[in-house]
């Protein structure tokens, strides 16, 4: 116990990593996966077929390869290293979030995707039929709308994303998970400072998922029952 | 075409291993998953919470963690558990098992939801009428409510074997020699990180593909009874 108390402002400086890389890579993923998830969506296959190679390559295969490979594989050429990106990818730390961002956002596409096609024929049409060009038509009717139905999937891949940070521990960051085990390796706790991680874990993602919530509910405000009168039955 | 230097067999055995690996976990998480879906449902309130603690735990927590407590923290839990049973020796699992169960947990807990939805999607009254016809209730489980949850609960136990076939390369974290461990080994003889990550990326897209044709072909079988209609 007092290992764990002495350890705890280690793993505290671990969480906020955590929350810094998943909160960073989510940003970014989003910034990638409204156009693919509009071009996605396209009547034209050759828009069409960009994003769908993006998002099965992103998608079948492991997280943990896909980082391996942007932070391991580039240093392998000449070019990459002697190019400006150098500094940047040189650097564990924006790798696993370019990787994440790249990995998360390819989900999110196809969230979005999902939302997009589930949005009421209806609509479109009406939105088209008040001569909205279809620019105006995405930012207002069909983005809203696609992230208000997306909503409760993308809370599931917020916090698979959190859960997916952990894999930064693999290229020596100190995330939650990466502080545990470099502290496990001068005390032999394995199960005591796994435990806190875990416990940290649970509560961050209790609280995104309190956050989502709220969003979620903010959202749809529009459609939820106005309030009762206290005195309704008075 | 790519020179993989005589790595190209290593690399195929471990891709064998990560199937292996794949399989075992998944058999292991859906009998967690049925077991823990029976608790759920069977409205006695600490079996409830049990399933309730164990779902919600394993899905708060990244997977990495749930493979590290499992390598690192089971040997003294177990070496604990053969002391007061009187042994003194040090029981380690092997890294095969410890694999095994550390995705199998994870497997089950989402499992469970699935197979959860699944049993509650099927109508009560088809229970009352096997049960009327003079069923057994294990009859029944077995001829009326099985068949029908495993159609129901197909396509989402699919996502989730897609998602453990990924998730087997972070026990190569923990050693275990599997696809992903084998091309860190040969990246360190070969120096070429970037030519061996990306055929392993390309193979394990390869191995989703396969199982996404072998769940396409699974669901059409489950669903042989359940053509839907084609005139109006």
């Amino acid at each position: 116990m007092e290992d764990i108390i002495a350890r705890l402002p280690e793993m505290l400086i671990g969480a906020v990593t955590t929350i810094e890389l998943t909160l960073l890579a989510l940003a970014v993923g989003i910034v990638i996966a409204v156009p693919m998830a509009l071009a996605r969506t396209s009547r034209l296959l050759a828009v069409r077929a960009l994003p769908y190679a993006y998002i099965f390559v992103f998608r079948g295969s492991p997280l943990l390869v896909q980082m391996f490979l942007l932070y391991y594989g580039l240093s392998q050429f000449e070019w990459i290293r002697e190019s400006f990106l150098w500094p940047v990818l040189r650097q564990p730390y924006w790798c696993a979030v370019i990787a994440f961002a790249l990995n998360t956002g390819a989900y999110t596409a196809e969230i979005l995707r999902g939302g997009i096609q589930s949005i009421p024929k209806g609509e479109i049409e009406a939105a088209r039929a008040c001569g909205m060009s279809p620019f105006l038509m995405t930012r207002r009717i069909v983005l809203p709308r696609a992230f208000r139905i997306a909503w409760p999937a993308y809370g599931n891949e917020v916090i698979f994303m959190l859960k997916g940070s952990a894999l930064a521990s693999t290229i020596t960051l100190l995330d939650i998970t990466g502080m545990a085990r470099s502290i496990i390796a001068e005390n032999y706790l394995a199960l005591e400072f796994f435990g806190l991680a875990g416990v940290l874990y649970l509560l961050i993602s209790w609280s995104f998922m309190r956050v989502l919530r709220f969003v979620e509910v903010r959202l749809n405000r529009h459609l939820t029952p106005p309030p009762q009168p206290a005195d309704a039955n008075a | 075409m790519i020179d993989l230097q005589g790595f190209g067999l290593q690399l195929l055995m471990g891709a064998t291993m990560t199937v292996e690996i794949a399989l075992g976990a998944c058999v292991l998480g859906l009998i967690l998953g049925l077991g823990c879906a029976a608790m759920r449902l069977s409205g006695i309130a600490p079996l409830v919470a049990v399933a309730k603690t164990y779902t919600t735990i394993i899905r708060g927590i990244p997977e990495l963690l749930v493979v590290l407590l499992v390598y690192f923290g089971s040997a003294r839990v177990l070496t604990g558990i053969a002391e007061s049973l009187g042994y003194d020796e040090y029981v380690e699992l092997s890294p095969f098992v410890a694999g095994v169960i550390a995705l199998g947990l994870t497997f089950g807990a989402y499992a469970s939801e699935v197979f959860r939805g699944a049993f509650l999607a099927v109508p009560q009254g088809q229970i009352e009428a096997a049960r009327a016809l003079g069923m057994s209730p294990a009859h029944a489980f077995r001829r009326i409510l099985l068949p029908q949850v495993w159609r129901i609960a197909l396509p989402g136990l699919g996502n989730l074997f897609l998602v453990l076939l990924k998730d087997t390369s972070l026990v190569s974290v923990a050693g275990m020699e599997e696809l992903m461990r084998k091309t860190s080994i040969a990246v360190s003889f070969t120096k070429e990180p970037f030519t061996f990550y990306a055929v392993a990326t390309v193979m394990y897209l390869g191995m989703t593909v396969i199982c996404t044709l072998a769940l396409h072909i699974m669901e059409r079988r489950a669903n042989l009874g359940y053509r839907p209609l084609t005139t109006v």
